[in-house]
């Protein structure tokens, strides 16, 4: 919501659909496996397309899977308990089938990763300067000498101000927005095509939350790289991203440009996403209109829609029979009793 | 007089090690900022509260740690200048108290000798200052070794898992199942002489598992963390996230274990050398090993006993309350 706010006027350039995409993603399925219980499915089939230089947004509640989908597009996930199946393209690789090895050379390299607690995610224990040029070395073949003056650079390219002397600092003097800057700063180290940014601004509060939207909305643009933005925030996604996911139990229910999207939610978890969001205006004294009932209330998308017990208009097919993603009024959709007033 | 009761219950001794392992945990980096905030030793000057600085804040209040520290001060520089400020040579009979020493009387108390006589004729005084010097070389080695096993073990175990961790980790409980003091003996009794060095690798060997166990709990830790899984994002090799990013921040509580472990090293030194498992030349004198020659004559001359007795007690506490209040300063926790 802060970034509607304070950036109304600026739009990222959307580039769907013209070229190749950078990373594509093919029926990922994530299922967690322990011993003496059931297997549980936290990705049951997601398939996306990024171009390069466009913003592609995952959006959903606590639980949807949209956590573990970017884990899993990183091989990040340990190899005990989980099985990953379908397949994610990278330029023309399957990550998914590189060993070990090779994944890490792409890792910080090729694609990187921000986030979403900046304190915990900076090892606490070596100066900022040293975690950036650490990426510099492992991934450029550079010396920390020669690495040091590039790492100054880009702690000052994210707005750090005083680089030189927070090259030395250790990541607890450093503010949760000075944190997240230079985490941004290590993945975008080594220029990587791709970054996937998991609740970049969960953990920092709103003003200092617009400012990083900003800057990853800025070095994004200027140099092309795809972004991955992954949040429960709408406002984020309507700030920054081109083309907009929404998850619901592990699958995408709705996909669609973000303009087209806020203005005429089809699925009615969107629209009751959006519909949650406090507006600026709205009457005054107004209730928020909450979805009742909590992911822990889904029937099993096998043969029912997950999100029908917590639906506002269920039918009786959707307790039956699990839509499918079609194409409805030109984009995706994954329900039987679609909205159709606009908002 | 027997040092350090067995511990009855070795599972109590895991639970103990694991909960203290925990302290290093995951976001608590607390007791890890003392590490790197003392070696890049230039913190201070950014303005902001360090979390070492604020552990030394509640630290320079705490009685109970100046008390320990005080001790353990005099106890390491009495150690160090011990031969110099020694009335007279440890190692030699006096000729004056020899003129007294006969069967069945020891020459007590008397001018320039504060504590009079042992057995055979030598200082008293000297002798428990020149122990000193020997105890603490005894506590300072064991822990070094016990440390540096647990650090290699642990690192194992923690490090790469899976059957390295199970079978390291099989071998620490099994070590951890036997009374540390009879363990000791044991190792000790092994070896073919025994000398100081026998006592420092008998006390140190048992010292690895439980830094081992210490170590390898708070590097599972770390290996689910925040900033581990980022810097595997970044496609960091596995041995620097070992040893740069997972072993730094491990050490916390391995350090606060070692002021504690120094502790019960000197008690179990005593222990080894009262038995007689230890530097069997007297003319190097060592506080358990006076201990020891002074139970035969506990009955007629109990102040023989009595004084290097008295030491190793002291030097303990003195240890054991710097450890204590250390670790209860870096333990998020049990601040008040």
């Amino acid at each position: 919501m802060t970034s509607t706010s304070t950036s109304p006027s600026t739009h990222p350039h959307g580039r769907t659909g013209s070229s190749e995409p950078l990373l594509s993603v093919r029926d990922l399925r994530v299922t967690f496996q322990r011993q003496g219980q059931e297997p549980f499915e936290a990705v049951q089939g997601v398939s996306f397309d990024v171009h390069p230089g466009q913003t592609v947004g995952l959006v959903g509640e606590s639980g949807c899977g949209k956590s573990v989908t970017s884990l899993a597009i990183m091989g990040l996930l340990p190899a005990r308990g989980n099985r990953v199946s379908g397949t994610v393209s990278y330029d023309g690789t399957d990550l998914l089938t590189l060993s070990d090895q090779q994944m890490r050379d792409k890792r910080g390299k090729d694609i990187a990763m921000v986030f979403q607690d900046p304190l915990s995610s900076l090892n606490p224990v070596i100066p900022i300067g040293l975690q950036v040029t650490e990426v510099l070395e492992r991934h450029r073949g550079m010396s920390r000498k020669a690495a040091t003056p590039v790492a100054r650079d880009l702690l000052d390219r994210v707005g750090i101000p005083d680089p030189d002397r927070r090259l030395t600092d250790y990541p607890h003097q450093l503010s949760g927005g000075m944190r997240q800057r230079a985490l941004i700063a290590i993945a975008l180290a080594c220029q990587p095509r791709l970054l996937i940014a998991d609740e970049p601004t969960t953990a920092l509060d709103v003003t200092i939350q617009a400012q990083i939207l900003a800057l990853l909305k800025e070095l994004v643009q200027d140099t092309g790289t795809a972004l991955v933005m992954i949040t429960h925030d709408l406002g984020v996604v309507a700030g920054l991203c081109d083309e907009v996911n929404v998850l619901y139990g592990g699958r995408i229910v709705e996909r669609g440009e973000r303009h087209e999207l806020f203005a005429q939610p089809r699925h009615p978890y969107t629209h009751g996403l959006l519909a949650s969001i406090p507006r600026l205006d709205a009457p005054r004294g107004q209730r928020l209109t909450p979805i009742p009932g909590s992911v822990a209330d889904n029937l099993p998308w096998t043969h029912a829609c997950a999100f029908a017990p917590r639906c506002s208009q269920p039918i009786e097919v959707c307790t039956r029979v699990m839509p499918e993603l079609v194409p409805h009024e030109g984009r995706p959709l994954r329900c039987h009793n679609p909205v159709e007033e606009s908002r | 007089m027997t040092p350090s009761p067995m511990d009855p219950r070795p599972s109590a001794k895991k639970n103990r090690i694991d909960s203290l392992a925990a302290t290093a945990g995951g976001g608590t980096a607390t007791a890890v900022k003392d590490v790197h905030v003392s070696a890049a030793g230039k913190v201070g000057d950014t303005g902001g509260v360090s979390l070492i600085a604020s552990a030394w804040a509640r630290l320079r209040r705490n009685p109970v740690f100046l008390l320990g520290a005080a001790i353990t001060l005099v106890f390491v520089v009495l150690a160090l200048v011990a031969p110099w400020i020694a009335p007279h040579d440890a190692s030699k009979r006096i000729p004056e108290l020899l003129d007294d020493l006969r069967p069945g009387a020891i020459p007590g108390p008397r001018d320039g000798f504060p504590l009079g006589s042992d057995e055979f004729g030598r200082d008293l005084l000297s002798r428990l200052l020149v122990g000193a010097r020997q105890t603490l070389i005894v506590g300072v080695f064991a822990t070094i070794f016990g440390l540096t096993g647990g650090l290699v073990l642990g690192t194992l175990a923690g490090a790469l898992g899976g059957w390295v961790d199970s079978v390291v980790m099989r071998v620490v409980d099994v070590m951890l199942s036997i009374p540390s003091l009879l363990l000791a003996v044991s190792i000790a009794a092994l070896a073919p002489r025994p000398s100081q060095w026998t006592v420092i690798i008998a006390i140190a060997t048992v010292q690895v598992p439980i830094f081992a166990r210490l170590l390898r709990g708070s590097m599972l830790a770390q290996r689910s963390s925040d900033h581990v899984l980022a810097a595997r994002a970044l496609g960091v090799k596995p041995q620097a996230i070992i040893f740069r990013h997972m072993l730094p921040n491990s050490l916390g509580p391995v350090i606060v274990q070692s002021t504690l472990v120094l502790a019960t090293s000197i008690i179990d030194a005593a222990g080894l050398s009262f038995l007689g498992l230890g530097n069997s030349d007297d003319r190097q004198p060592e506080w358990g090993q006076m201990l020891g020659e002074a139970q035969r004559l506990i009955q007629d001359y109990p102040h023989l006993a009595f004084y290097p007795a008295i030491c190793i007690i002291i030097v303990a506490l003195g240890f054991t309350l710097m450890g204590e209040s250390l670790r209860e300063a870096l333990d998020p926790k049990s601040r008040r």
